[in-house]
């Protein structure tokens, strides 16, 4: 906003402008003080509490109060070897689900956009999965992948597999089992949002593309792409939180196996299972890290590569 | 195409064979194949869990196990449903569940749109700071706000508020499942906001009406689709809820309906022994309805009403 | 459109059905309907003086998972206040152990007095003890009724912090029939005779048509089940008890190789996938007819001999475990009563202890609900052997063994945990050498 000397009759308009300009920004604010408030109760709070708890000894079931130990948790936490290891699962797993998720995602938004018979019942279908809940998938997921378990024996009968297969007992499958399951359970998650986003792009624009002979790959690339961008973005961003949040299907895949522990896992395991409040605390702001890391790079790319 | 055209197009460009095969009869089929395909694979892998669910839901529980394994029961049984609608806490699961998943989607929605029109439509220095601030709470995993949260509902003072006890009531399940649901829908929400035309309101202004009304007639119905979109995602999201709920809730008559399914005990008694097929019952009476909920208002995601807007 | 009517019309009569369920029935799922008629509950002795003194009170009692166990509390708690004045609520714990656990942890660690007695699992009697009230002082006497090795893990630094309850130890199942067709006489006395018996019986069912057909079934998953067997393991090998008198003893070569035995059975007499079982798959597993052996609690008995669920009844048998080098031993179970610290009715809630943990209460337990009782006057009881055949004398007189929870106390999870990961390890693949350092000095750090 320049200040730059004006002739006398200009200042008003531009007065008129900025006070115009000054109720709508306090017009906005008013309208963000609901969720505002709840981000100070439901978030501000508890998250407070965990980053003071992580500078503190506090155990669950200790009668002394907890005494403040600086960065020693955080000094425990880089020679933490198990902690590694979760946070190389997660990210291999955040990978792998995000990828197959967004892929498969968009196959069906696509599919269930486009105009064939069947896709009524192709709209039911996508969300099936997504309408179980996940503690309930998971174990259907589990006593399914067992050896003498409906895959193994569909696989071994469709003559797949060679013979039954432990998957979620052998080391070399059950990073491969558990990205199924999650892949399965959010596709539908990516789809809708993805759909959602598709269903707003103006059928006439595919009418000119096919009009100008544009076959179907490049109506993809040229037009369905960049307007879907913002869509894209969101549902990437979420899913990856999610993604690197993970916890119910690790829990009752793996429990507390080692090797095949999540980020949320260990930090669960700290907290309520070991009863370390404030060494969990410090696992808990490394895992905050660590995500806040990919939003980092996920909002740089968006302001490089898509804007 | 006028006749003329298509003479002046055969003239001017002849086709090639490989096109001239895809646009025959049997070209269009060929070309349909591996769409077809696609769809059929989608499908098994959507639907084969499901209807590993309904199998194991219709099969007796002494076959559900037995080896070799029976695809198709072979004495099939509605004796799970009658478990699963027996069990008192399961049906109170299912109204507990609909009155808090409901309850969180319209919170959010409230709150969210609000906060996806300031924004959304409006450019005012800390809206990034806000967005960010708002994703921030999904940055976190739940079990590092768990024992805070605990604190918080059980009843706390900070400063000049006194909070109630809400630990064991459905209102915990209400304010907490917030935390999840209200940051993808302010973004979502938010992004749809952003899309519509930059001048859209200044008509209305200029009519004189409101902001209030701007918001109400002219803005939310053109985000429609984002709006059922959002709210299906948050009635589904706490409808599956299940660390907060198993952490807050005590009452079996507070159950919500993942906490009511892991309930399920066998006729032993002994909580190792899981009756699956009644489990897989209730889980198949669960979907059902999810699915035709979301069927009904998917007529709104899918309505293209933004069509006009951007003509116009 | 006719499919969204269709799944509409489902919906509609889904709802319609649970609705018009809601008043013809108020079935809750679970035994004991049937068998609390037969066998009531017992009254409550020196009851009137109890609601001279206390009558009026209301007590909030964390018991049982809901189900059968959650009806048999409800049972007892009413015929409690029938005869006493004190009302009780009775609020079923998570099924989930652990779950239970970390309910139990944030309710004490936050001083609350929302509930006054709660059920406690035995290894928890050290992490909780600070939030517990002493029974010694008013169930001192009742206490001597019990197992007493029971009484000595529920006694921390001198105070009963909380009555055994009922009580649990591992036994081993075994297929009679299939014993019979290869020629074997009785069970097995030894581990080796064990996988030995396995293999010939495997190799015979699978020559026979059952591929899903393993020699033994057993808790192997990387979860405190574990620790229970592999406690057993190493006792019944002389390999002591991962930490006897205060030390860790987990790295000896007689645990090394037992281990290593267990190891080298995984995907050949055992499934590839027994290090994923818990109790559920290992039953399930057994009661299909899919294996020779199995070691579980005592609960499986009755889902063997249920004709809804199994399809081995009367073919199968139990007995105690094998040994090598060691006795026979069975891990022990089960759960206690405790009362908390900071509840506001300490007394009526003891009352309510002392009722729970009489012996006619544990006889109408074992008879309605088949638990193990923990006064073993009751546990010889000719009705209680009748409904529970684990117990006849040669079996319910195994040596029990109790995990390591007195010597860590609030850090037993921690040291289960070691314990169990580092055996599940070894089980996949893992040597015993290159694991047992680790847990060793894992556990030597807790304690120090």
């Amino acid at each position: 906003m320049s200040t730059a000397a004006t002739p006398a009759p200009a200042p008003r308009r531009r007065r008129r402008t900025t006070k115009l300009k000054r109720r709508q920004t306090r017009l906005a604010w008013v309208l963000l003080v609901p969720a505002l408030a709840v981000v100070v109760f439901v978030a501000i709070y508890p998250l407070g509490k965990t980053i003071y708890q992580s500078f503190t000894d506090q155990e669950f079931l200790a009668l002394e109060p907890a005494q403040w130990v600086g960065l020693q948790n955080y000094r425990d936490l880089l020679d933490d070897s198990i902690f590694r290891d979760a946070v190389w699962t997660t990210l291999k797993f955040t990978l792998i689900t995000v990828a197959f998720e967004f892929a498969l995602g968009l196959a069906i938004a696509l599919v269930v956009n486009s105009r064939f018979r069947g896709r009524g019942v192709m709209r039911a279908v996508m969300l099936v999965p997504w309408a179980i809940p996940t503690v309930v998938a998971a174990q259907m997921w589990k006593s399914m992948l067992q050896s003498n378990g409906v895959i193994s024996d569909a696989g071994t009968r469709l003559g797949i597999l060679a013979h039954p297969h432990a998957w979620i007992a052998d080391p070399a499958t059950s990073l491969a089992a558990i990205c199924a399951v999650d892949i399965w359970k959010t596709a539908p998650f990516v789809a809708l949002l993805l759909l959602a986003g598709l269903q707003v792009i103006p059928g006439d624009l595919y009418e000119a593309a096919e009009v100008d002979g544009a076959n179907a790959l490049q109506q993809f690339w040229k037009i369905t792409l960049p307007l879907l961008a913002p869509a894209i973005f969101v549902t990437l961003v979420f899913r990856t939180l999610d993604a690197l949040r993970v916890f119910d299907v690790f829990y009752v895949f793996f429990g507390n196996r080692l090797g095949t522990q999540s980020m949320a896992i260990y930090a669960q395991s700290t907290i309520v299972g070991d009863g370390y409040v404030g060494y969990g605390a410090a696992i808990s702001m490394a895992i905050f890290l660590v995500i806040a890391l990919f939003v980092v790079v996920y909002v740089t790319f968006q302001r490089v590569v898509l804007r | 195409m006028s006749v003329a055209t298509e003479a002046t197009t055969h003239v001017i460009r002849p086709v090639s064979r490989s096109r001239a095969f895809w646009r025959s009869p049997i070209g269009r089929l060929v070309k349909k194949v591996p769409f077809y395909t696609l769809v059929v694979l989608i499908f098994v892998y959507c639907l084969f869990p499901f209807f590993w669910a309904l199998r194991c839901a219709f099969t007796p529980e002494s076959d559900l196990f037995s080896t070799p394994l029976q695809y198709v029961p072979e004495h099939p049984t509605l004796d799970n449903f009658r478990q699963a609608f027996q069990a008192e806490f399961f049906r109170r699961g299912l109204l507990n569940s609909a009155i808090v998943a409901g309850g969180v989607t319209l919170l959010s929605l409230a709150i969210g749109t609000l906060a996806a029109f300031a924004l959304g439509r409006f450019r005012f220095r800390g809206r990034s700071f806000v967005m960010y601030l708002m994703l921030s709470m999904t940055m976190f995993p739940s079990i590092a706000i768990l024992g805070a949260l605990y604190t918080m509902i059980s009843g706390f003072s900070l400063g000049p508020i006194d909070l109630p006890n809400i630990y064991d009531t459905l209102w915990s399940l209400l304010f907490t499942y917030l935390i999840f649901t209200l940051p993808f829908t302010i973004w979502v929400l938010t992004s749809f906001m952003e899309a519509l035309p930059g001048d859209l309101e200044e008509a209305a202004y200029v009519d004189g009406a409101t902001p209030f009304q701007v918001f109400y007639k002219v803005l939310l119905p053109l985000i429609l689709p984002g709006l059922v979109t959002t709210g299906l995602l948050a009635f589904i999201s706490a409808w599956n809820e299940y660390l907060f709920a198993l952490s807050f809730i005590q009452d079996p008559d507070k159950y919500t309906v993942p906490l009511a399914i892991t309930s399920f005990v066998g006729e032993s008694g002994s909580s190792f022994q899981q009756p699956w097929g009644t489990i897989m019952a209730a889980t198949i009476i669960v979907t059902v309805p999810l699915v035709a909920l979301v069927l009904v208002f998917q007529r709104y995601i899918l309505a293209g009403l933004t069509a006009g807007a951007v003509k116009g | 459109m006719r499919a969204r009517i269709v799944l509409l019309a489902t919906a509609a009569a889904l709802v319609a059905v649970a609705l018009s369920m809601n008043v013809a029935s108020a079935g809750r799922l679970g035994p004991a309907t049937t068998s609390a008629k037969a066998y009531p509950a017992p009254k409550v002795p020196n009851a009137a003086a109890i609601k001279k003194q206390y009558g009026g009170q209301s007590i909030t009692f964390i018991g049982d998972s809901v189900g059968g166990s959650h009806n048999r509390d409800v049972a007892l708690a009413k015929q409690f206040t029938k005869d006493t004045g004190i009302k009780v609520k009775v609020v079923p714990h998570p099924a989930a152990s652990d779950a239970s656990y970390s309910q139990l942890a944030r309710v004490f660690s936050s001083k609350s007095s929302s509930f006054d007695v709660a059920m406690i699992d035995v290894v928890w009697p050290g992490a909780f003890a600070p939030y517990l009230v002493d029974l010694k002082p008013k169930l001192g006497k009742e206490a001597k009724q019990h197992a007493q090795g029971i009484i000595r893990n529920d006694t921390i630094d001198g105070k009963l912090v909380a009555m055994p309850w009922f009580g649990d130890f591992g036994i081993l199942y075994y297929r009679t029939d299939l014993l019979k067709k290869y020629g074997y006489s009785a069970p097995p006395k030894t581990w080796t005779q064990l996988f030995a018996m396995a293999k010939k019986i495997q190799d015979g069912e699978q020559a026979g048509g059952n591929s899903s057909f393993s020699g033994l079934v057993f808790q192997g998953n990387s979860y405190e089940g574990l620790t229970c067997d592999a406690l057993e393991w190493y006792e019944s090998a002389g390999a002591g008890g991962f930490i006897d008198d205060g030390k860790v003893t987990i790295n000896n070569p007689k645990g090394a190789a037992i281990l290593n035995l267990f190891a080298s059975q995984i995907g050949k007499t055992t499934p590839r996938d027994v290090t994923t079982y818990q109790e559920g798959e290992a039953h399930t597993a057994f009661v299909e007819g899919n294996a020779a052996f199995m070691r579980n609690w005592p609960y499986a008995y009755s889902i063997g001999a249920d004709p809804k669920t199994s399809k081995i009844v009367g073919k199968f048998s139990v007995t105690v475990l094998p040994h090598t080098g060691g006795p026979s031993v069975g891990t022990v179970g089960g759960w206690q009563l405790a009362v908390n610290k900071y509840s506001k009715h300490v007394d009526a809630s003891i009352e309510f202890v002392r009722y729970m943990t009489s012996a006619p209460v544990q006889k109408f337990d074992a008879i309605t609900n088949t638990n193990v009782p923990t006064i073993p006057a009751v546990a010889k009881d000719p009705a209680v052997v009748k409904a529970n055949p684990y117990l006849k004398p040669e079996i319910a007189s195994v040596i029990r063994v109790t995990r390591p929870a007195s010597a860590l106390r609030t850090h037993y999870n921690e040291g289960s945990k070691a314990i169990y990961q580092g055996i599940n390890q070894i089980l996949n693949g893992r040597s015993a050498s290159s694991v047992l350092p680790g847990i060793q000095s894992k556990l030597e750090r807790i304690l120090r």
